[in-house]
Order: structure tokens, then sequence, then C-alpha cells
């Protein structure tokens, strides 16, 4: 059965301008399909992060273009790029960033609160659910800042999977984490992918952790290699 | 909208800062109290000025001026027609003050539906004998009724009963000045000699305080009868027929109006009283310009604390733009923290300047000119608590806005990347 694409991008170029104008994404043509787990790997500085980024329609300068569900993100104004973004990407950052004014439950809960899809109750009911999925439900009281830097990442994957995302982006989810830890989180992405076919692409330049997935995307100087 | 979860957010951050933005509500709480008190003493003070004055100054005021005629009979002649008129030292002829038909003229005047009363007068230049000295003075000639529900006559009584004037016949109400140097007690008779040489006793049944000095050393009051009697002069003679308006602003019209249809002089109060407007005005623009000064440096406190705020929060902002929150609802975020501190701070600004109010309200001021007033005046009209609100608001949202589009603005992209 053919899958459908999630997201794809055509020659997509990205130049920084500050202090010359150097390109460091050139001629990025990729494609995810619906349930793939792929990764991105490649040199520090190659431009992965930059590539990530785009895709994840929080930068908007680059030539080329990038198609969400199908839908071209050439031309949306802001406000559209949030939406999508709040609707159909889960993002995880290298640092754990939560909001540090919130409890944990919160933190899982505003990306649904500000979509609106469901109630407030059935979204604290849902953000258990994840948070007990994680294995971290104990925290939800607890405020953000009082976790440590594994709990936190697992909130972080909590909170993205709340809107019940297209696709989880990761730009080095685990590259701050210690082995234990790292392989927690490896392991549920693993498990999203297999037991709910969640598609995703996650950067990372540990080779043990690209090696155990469904693709690698290897970059190098601003270019796909393999 | 997701108003809801904006304020939730704005309220997490607000509290997350709650002493800095404490101290940015104090300094709105400060000025819009400032800002209260001084409004309501400065216009307490105006209504006292104003009622020092212009309340018992008639608004339109007709009467007959003693001039030269302007139409001198060189004028007329038909030999002098082309010539040059430089006959000097003119003398007014028929110095005839009266109004000619003012019974007339006051029906007239009661019809008119801008006119919310009257009250006929009569000056009469005076000598008060006190044994062997004369002081010089004048007695006006009054309607006691209609002058203490026009010009609030009895209020300034300071002793006495002012409607005696009109109970006991031959009665004389003495200025306080005037009183005193006649050594007069309520009850005695003074001897009054008119400019015509007559004499009179008439009897003491009050005394009257205005406040002015100037003219309680020689004003009296007597009924207009009394007064006729003085001048040796028919009952149908008036000097002055006093009009109070509905409406003071329509004065210079309606005097206009009226020496046009009666013949006569008329002088409206604010020809009359030129510079006691400014003096309102003025008392008004300095504690407006003292509040929105005041205000504008509890604004720049409020722009500090939220600058810093966004500062502090760069990554908060990255999050929420990141997970779906567009620019808007992060601007929304920061101009609602900066309405919640300009609200209550406002708020408390209100109820504090309110006691500070009250507690002018209770500080003792005496004047002998003014013998109904013993604390300092306060106007507590709503309409300044109105204003107040208003400018705190006005102040807070300015202050907010380019601070909220600055957030609006953040590149979660930079500060993703920064770290
Ligand atoms: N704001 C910027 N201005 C100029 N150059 C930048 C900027 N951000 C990143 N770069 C450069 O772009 C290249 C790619 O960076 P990045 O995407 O972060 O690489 P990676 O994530 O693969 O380590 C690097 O050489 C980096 O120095
Ligand atoms: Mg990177």
């Amino acid at each position: 059965m053919m899958q459908k694409t999630v997201l794809q991008s055509e020659h997509i170029n990205k130049y920084f301008r500050d202090p010359v104008k150097v390109q460091v994404l050139k001629d990025i043509t990729i494609s995810v399909n619906q349930g793939e787990f792929v990764a991105v790997t490649g040199k520090s500085g190659c431009g992965k992060s930059t590539l990530l980024y785009i895709l994840s329609t929080m930068d908007t300068d680059y030539e080329g273009d990038l198609r969400i569900d199908g839908d071209l993100m050439l031309g949306k104004t802001e406000p559209q790029l949030a939406k999508i973004r709040n609707e159909k990407i889960g993002f995880v950052f290298q640092f754990h960033y939560l909001l540090n004014e919130f409890s944990v439950l919160k933190n899982v809960m505003l990306p649904g609160l500000k979509l609106r899809k469901l109630s407030e109750e059935e979204l604290k009911h849902k953000a258990m659910e994840r948070l007990k999925m994680l294995g971290i439900e104990a925290m939800a009281p607890k405020m953000a800042y009082r976790l440590s830097g594994g709990e936190k990442q697992r909130v972080a994957i909590a909170r993205a999977l709340i809107n019940d995302p297209l696709i989880i982006m990761g730009d080095e989810p685990t590259g701050n984490l210690d082995k234990k830890n790292g392989d927690i989180v490896f392991d549920l992405f693993k498990q999203l992918c297999e037991e709910f076919n969640q598609t995703l692409l996650i950067v990372t330049h540990d080779q043990t952790f690209a090696e155990n997935t469904h693709r690698i995307i290897e970059m190098e100087d601003g270019r796909i290699i393999g | 909208m997701n108003l809801k979860l904006i304020a939730e957010i704005a309220k997490a951050l607000l509290l997350a800062r709650w002493r800095q933005s404490l101290v940015a509500a104090v300094g709105v709480t400060f000025s819009i109290a400032m800002f209260i008190a001084l409004l309501g003493f400065m216009n307490g003070l105006n209504g006292l000025l104003d009622g020092l004055m212009l309340n018992r100054t008639p608004h339109v005021r007709l009467y007959n001026d003693i001039q030269p005629n302007p139409n001198q009979p060189v004028n007329q002649s038909e030999a002098y027609k082309g010539g040059h008129n430089f006959i000097q030292s003119i003398k007014s002829s028929g110095g005839r003050v009266s109004l000619y038909n003012n019974a007339a003229i006051m029906q007239a005047v009661k019809a008119d539906p801008r006119v919310l009363g009257l009250a006929p007068k009569i000056s009469a230049p005076v000598l008060y004998n006190a044994g062997t000295i004369d002081i010089t003075g004048t007695v006006s000639g009054i309607e006691v009724a209609a002058e203490s529900r026009l010009f609030a006559f009895a209020d300034y009584m300071s002793a006495g009963k002012a409607i005696d004037l009109k109970n006991v016949s031959n009665s004389i109400i003495l200025g306080q000045g005037v009183a005193n140097k006649l050594l007069a007690e309520i009850g005695d008779v003074v001897q009054v000699t008119t400019s015509k040489g007559e004499q009179l006793p008439l009897k003491v049944v009050g005394f009257y305080q205005s406040g002015m000095k100037a003219q309680d050393d020689v004003q009296s009051y007597a009924s207009i009868a009394t007064a006729q009697k003085l001048l040796g002069e028919a009952n149908n003679y008036i000097t002055d027929i006093q009009v109070k308006l509905y409406d003071l602003t329509q004065a210079p019209a309606v005097a206009k109006e009226y020496a046009q249809r009666f013949q006569v002089d008329a002088v409206d109060i604010q020809t009359a009283n030129a510079d006691f407007e400014t003096g309102s005005s003025v008392r008004s623009l300095i504690s407006y310009v003292v509040g929105v000064v005041l205000l504008i440096v509890a604004g720049f406190g409020i722009y500090n604390i939220l600058n810093m705020m966004i500062y502090e929060k760069m990554d908060t902002i990255a999050i929420l733009k990141a997970t779906g929150f567009s620019g808007s609802d992060v601007r929304k975020v920061f101009l609602g923290i900066a309405i919640t501190i300009g609200i209550l701070g406002g708020l408390a600004g209100l109820i504090f300047g309110f006691l500070v109010s009250l507690l002018i309200d209770q500080v003792p001021f005496t004047t002998a000119s003014l013998p109904t007033v013993t604390t300092y005046p306060i106007d507590y009209n709503p309409i300044y608590y109105a204003i107040g609100l208003l400018f705190s608001l006005i102040t807070t949202y300015l202050a907010g806005v380019f601070p909220a589009r600055k957030a609006s603005r953040v590149d979660p992209v930079v500060i993703i990347r920064g770290k």
C-alpha cells in the first residue's frame, strides 16, 4: 500500500547574509512518508539545524518549495504558519525548553489549549495519558523547572504529542542527555513509530541512534550525500 | 478568541515577576492618587471661589449707564455735515439712571425660557451718620427673597435673618465693615443721609459679610421700598435688573439681545469678570498637567518592567511561538500584562486618591471672608475618577504597545539557535 507523503522539500537553498553571503543549504530535496522514522546526520556545522528550522516552518527565509501534508508553505502568513506548527508539527529541542512558569501538566496541555479541538477537561485527561505512556505521570503537578534533564525531555515529547501531530521533529533531542536517558528517549521514539505509526524526523550525530531508524539522510556541507 | 488562554499565560508571567510588576503598579497608583487628590482639591477651590463671586453675580445686568449722548446736536446739524467736530469736555446730560418702563421689561424677561429668574435692584449712594463723622457708602435696595434664591444672599448673613428686611419696615442689613465702624448692633437704629440731603432712621436687622472687605466696608442692604424712600423716588423706580440664566455661557448673547430690545445697557458676567474664568481654568490645567506628567513617569516604569520581562522571557516567547502561538498571541500576552498593571494600579490609585481627598477635607480651613467654610474644599466629582482610570489605561496601553510589539517579533529560530 502506498504511504502518503507527509513532508516534502524541493530544491531548498538557504543563505546567510551576515557578515558575508554564504550558502548553508544547497538544493535540498527530501520527502518523508507517513509512519517513517528518519534520522538526519552529518558533521557539526553542516546545516542540519538550519534545515530543520525551515522544515518546521519557523524559518521562512529560504528558496525552494516546502510542502507539509501536500500543502505549499510558500506565501503563508505568520499566523497561518503558527497554526500549522500547532496542529501538525511536534517539536523536540536539544535543550529541554519547557515553560518554567507552569506546571508539567500545563506545559503539556498548552499547545492543545491553543488548538482548542478538545475541552480543557479532555485535554487534561489526554495529557495525563501521554505522561503515563512516557512514565512520568507522577511529575504532572510539579513545576517544570524542578525536573531533571531526562524528565524534562520526556515532558517535551509529551507536549509534542498532545495534538496528535502529523510529524515529530527533533534537533538532537538526546544530545544533552546521558547514555541512559538518551536510550530511554530513543526507545520512546521507536515505540511511537511502531505502535502508533508516528512519523518522526530526528537530527542526531549519535551513530547508533541513527542506525536504528528506518532511513538515514546524511548531510555534508549543506548538501545531502545519501 | 483564545482570550482565556492568553490571560492565563499573562497571569503566569506577571506572577513570576510579581515584585517588579508591583513596583510598576505602585507607580501608577501614586500618579493616579495624586491626580485625583489634586484635581479634587483644585476644583474644590474653584467651586469655592466661583461661589465667592460668580454665584453672586448676575449673568446679565440691565441698567442705564451715565455717559454723554453719542449723538450730539452738532453732529445732527446739516451745516456742519462735512466738518470735523473737535468740541471737548462734553458733559453727560439728564442723569437718568432709572430704568424706564421697567415693569414691562421685567415681564418680558421673566417670560424668556432661557431665564432662571430675575431680581430688581436700586443702588443709592448714602452717608452713614456716626456721631460727628459721616461714612460714605451705598445702600442697595433688593427684593430679598429673589436675591436669596438667585444669588445666595442669605448664605452670607453673618448675623440676623435676611427675611427681616422684608418683614420689618424701614430696616437695613449693614455690611460687616460698616457695622464695625458704626459700633452698631442688631436692633439699633442708624441714621442714613442720601445724596439729596434727606435723612432717614433705619433699624438694623442683620449683618452681611461678602468676604470682600472693600465691599463690606461700604455696602448695606434695604428693601426696594426703603431704598425708593431713601431716594425720594416713586415706587416704580428701579436702577438695575439682575438676570440669572439657566446656562451661563449664553450670557453674552442674551445681554446683546436685551440691550437692543429694551434700549438699555446690558453687561454679561463674562465681560464683567473676565479674569475670573482664567483663574479657574489655569488651576484645572495645572492639575491635569501634574497628573499627566506623573502618569508619563509611571508609564516609563511599566515600559521598563515589560522590556526587562521580555528580555528575561525570550525562551518562553520562543517556545510559545515554536509550539504554535502566533506573534499576535504573544503581543496580546504582553499587552495584557501592561493593562493588568494599569487597571490594578489605577483602581488602587482611585481608592488612595479618594482617601487622600477625605484627609484634605478634614484639614481645618477658616477664613473671615468665607463664614460657611470650615475645612479645605474638595470636589468629589466622579468624572475625575473616570478620567483618572481612563488616563491610567491609556498610559499603560501606550507603555505596553512597543514592548509587546517587540515581543511579538522575537524570532524563535534566533533564540533556539542561540543556546
Ligand atoms: N545566523 C547565522 N548567520 C550566519 N551563519 C550561520 C548562522 N547560523 C548558523 N550559521 C552557520 O550555518 C552553518 C550551519 O549551521 P547549523 O545548521 O547550526 O549546523 P548543524 O546544526 O549541522 O551543526 C554553520 O556553518 C553555522 O556557522
Ligand atoms: Mg545543530
